[in-house]
């Protein structure tokens, strides 16, 4: 164990090492995990042919989210409706088979609980602080925000971790990200991160755990923290960390899976003995300052590709690097872009306002704030808001925002991955442009041939009712 | 797990920088509810180009990939891996690798070998003709020209990959060592081993037998 000043990710480490083995790796103990149908099948699979139980169950919980359609999924009786692709209906029925043979937690699609996995963790309180939380999922960086030590693992991992409840790990170095100063008006979390990730680029964080600090992390919400964790992985991190604070435990206090009474209290003393110690050793800091960042968005097809909103589309040839002067034209053509052209001036034809990035009431409140007494422009072929879980949108319907978003054209979903990732029905078709509050801006995300810009829910709301990528500044009186 | 001493044959001579998961196989083939057959939905978006190296007849069942940097970045999908080994790739050679990828890679016996910028270039160069050879005893990337690249991996995973051995199996093990753990967590964070309750939900089955 060190002595000296200790990091958060360093505290969390220490207390979940098993076993120290002589070649530096540790047997590290796994709090929370959560399960999902994409990369589940497998490692049951695995379990059922070793003959192996899963050794905590009540330390797991899952739920359906990827392939679920985001249309209407329920009859006027309540009953799930048959899903049309096979093959989603095959994984989706394995995972409910696979929880019940083996005794896990699970969410049906048809309860107000549902939504996306990242989504779910934190909003029913499983995510804790000073956990270790996995999930076969590369966006579980999102837990971070509540100061877990939470990171995405392949299915074999999967499998590791339901039968033996640990994983065999070797330690990340530590990379401070601190971001002072005010933000402008505007200019929100998804903006911060998607700065951050222009920074660093795409595999800056590769090897390391990122924690977040300064005065603009501080003071942001638990939602907006959220959407910063989330994308620690497209800078390369593979966990994002945010020491947990009052602001913490007053988001966690009272969700049906947090703890409470005495134990809320014991909880909330161990948690307050987390954030790194003063004086404690980074491998690496970056410091951004608030005032510089913009409301920004990507114009290429890797996340580093970011660019405020009042720049342009980047000449290739500007780019010292061949590599990355190579890609940068590469990624134009699929994006079919003009080096030079105004990001307003490009126009989209679909906005896609969901993901486990920005698909939280505080993501829906931000849209509808822009949305209101507007209307989508007429060569916007979709525009989507599907909330994060059932429980979001139950919410957001209780602050009438689906009223507004419906008025103005929207559809308003169920809640699930939808356009994200081309892997449910909601795709962008191919040739078409697409602003999205999602997190991977990758050739093919959002359908074979979709163009996507990432960007804020602010940011989505305005290129829906504008038509074209815009200044969400613009709009706010 | 089929032990893995050395990799030798033609290799793909790629050398393409920040090739992610989607890439390698995109999210429409993780439907799948097994790890069988990934290989006809590698690099589909590569191959709908013509004239694309995955379909070149000369590196057919090549069981070496040679890519650039951060080489399998993007999702946790495991896929990835399944993908490249049901094509028949056993090793992979970049300068980097994302970190998930490469445990992915590790957990189903592929070997990810970290060589800096000039051995990848070359290599790519020596691929188009002829064969190289990853060897894990001598830990070496070697070609007929005597080029000698030598490269480190993490001993456990060396061990592992040379012996076939059973990573659950080997944790399995220390089963004393994961319950004096859990007796003391549940003492010291009692909130947390509790996992949240099971009130709202209906479990069945056998988690623990
Ligand atoms: S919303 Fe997108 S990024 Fe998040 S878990 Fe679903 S598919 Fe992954």
């Amino acid at each position: 164990m060190a002595n000296g000043p200790r990091t958060l990710y360093q505290k969390i480490w220490d207390d979940h090492v098993v076993e120290r083995r002589d070649d530096g790796t540790c047997l590290i103990y796994i709090d929370r995990h959560l399960v999902h149908e994409v990369t589940s099948p497998q490692a049951f699979e695995g379990l059922r042919a070793a003959g192996r139980p899963v050794r905590r169950p009540e330390l797991t919980l899952a739920v359906p989210d990827h392939n679920l359609p985001t249309t209407a999924r329920t009859d006027a009786a309540g009953n799930l409706l048959p899903i049309a692709d096979p093959e989603s209906a095959n994984q989706l029925a394995a995972l409910r088979r696979n929880t019940a043979e083996f005794g896990v937690r699970y969410i049906e699609a048809t309860d107000a609980r549902q939504g996306i996995v990242h989504v779910i963790g934190p909003e029913q309180g499983f995510t804790l602080p000073g956990t270790t939380l996995v999930c076969g999922d590369s966006h579980t960086s999102a837990h971070g925000a509540l100061g877990a030590l939470a990171f995405g693992i392949g299915t074999s991992e999967v499998e590791h971790v339901l039968a033996t409840q640990t994983l065999l790990l070797r330690q990340s170095k530590t990379m401070e990200v601190r971001v002072d100063g005010t933000l402008g008006h505007g200019v929100g979390p998804k903006d911060v991160i998607l700065a951050i990730i222009g920074r660093i680029g795409a595999a800056g964080g590769t090897g390391h755990v990122i924690e977040y600090t300064g005065s603009v992390i501080r003071e942001m919400s638990v939602e907006g923290r959220l959407t910063v964790s989330n994308m620690s992985i497209e800078g390369g991190a593979r966990a994002g960390l945010i020491a947990p604070d009052e602001t913490t435990f007053a988001y966690l206090k009272g969700r049906p899976m947090a703890p409470a009474g005495e134990a809320w209290d014991r909880a909330v003393a161990y948690w307050r003995s987390l954030p790194s110690d003063a004086g404690a050793r980074y491998d690496a800091v970056v410091t951004l300052d608030a005032t510089d960042i913009a409301p920004s968005l990507t114009w290429g097809t890797s996340p580093e590709d970011v660019v405020a909103i009042t720049g342009a589309v980047p000449d290739p040839e500007s780019f010292a690097d061949p590599a990355k002067r190579a890609a940068a034209r590469k990624s134009l053509d699929y994006m079919g872009l003009t080096p030079g052209t105004a990001m307003q001036d490009i126009p989209v034809e679909h906005v896609f306002i969901g993901s486990c990035t920005n698909s939280r009431i505080e993501d829906l409140r931000a849209a509808a704030a822009v949305v209101k007494g507007r209307h989508v422009a007429d060569r916007i072929r979709q525009a989507l808001i599907v909330p994060g879980s059932g429980l979001v949108k139950r919410q957001a319907e209780a602050e009438g925002l689906d009223r507004i978003f419906l008025e103005a054209g929207f559809e308003w979903r169920e809640p699930g991955c939808s356009m994200c990732l081309a892997m449910n029905p909601d795709k962008v078709p191919a040739g078409e442009r697409c602003a999205s509050t999602s997190n991977r801006n990758f050739v093919g995300r959002q359908g074979p041939g979709a163009r996507t810009h990432l960007l804020s829910p602010a940011m989505a709301a305005a290129a829906a009712v504008t038509g074209r990528l815009t200044d969400v500044r613009d709009l706010m009186a | 797990m089929e032990p893995v001493r050395k990799v030798e044959g033609r290799a793909y001579p790629w050398g393409a920088k920040n090739i992610d998961t989607d890439v390698i196989i995109p999210a429409h083939w993780l439907k799948t509810i097994s790890r069988e057959g990934l290989g006809k939905g590698a690099f589909e978006s590569v191959r709908a180009e013509p004239g694309n190296l995955f379909d070149d007849p000369r590196y057919a069942g090549a069981p070496v990939l040679v890519a650039g940097e951060n080489f399998g970045c993007g999702s946790s999908r495991e896929h990835a891996a399944w993908a490249l080994a049901d094509l028949g790739i056993k090793a992979v050679i970049a300068p980097s690798f994302s970190d998930i990828f490469s445990g992915n890679a590790f957990k189903n016996g592929i070997v990810t070998v970290v060589l800096p910028q000039e051995a990848i270039d070359r290599l790519v160069e020596v691929a188009k003709t002829d064969e190289i050879t990853v060897d894990l005893e001598t830990m070496t990337v070697t070609t007929p020209f005597q080029d000698r690249f030598p490269f480190a991996l993490d001993p456990f995973r060396r061990d592992c990959l040379m012996q076939g051995l059973d990573e659950i199996g080997l944790t399995l093990a220390r089963d004393t060592a994961i319950s004096k753990f859990e007796t003391a967590a549940t003492q010291s964070r009692p909130f947390v081993m509790e996992g949240g309750g099971n009130e709202g939900f209906a479990v069945a089955g056998s988690g623990r037998t």
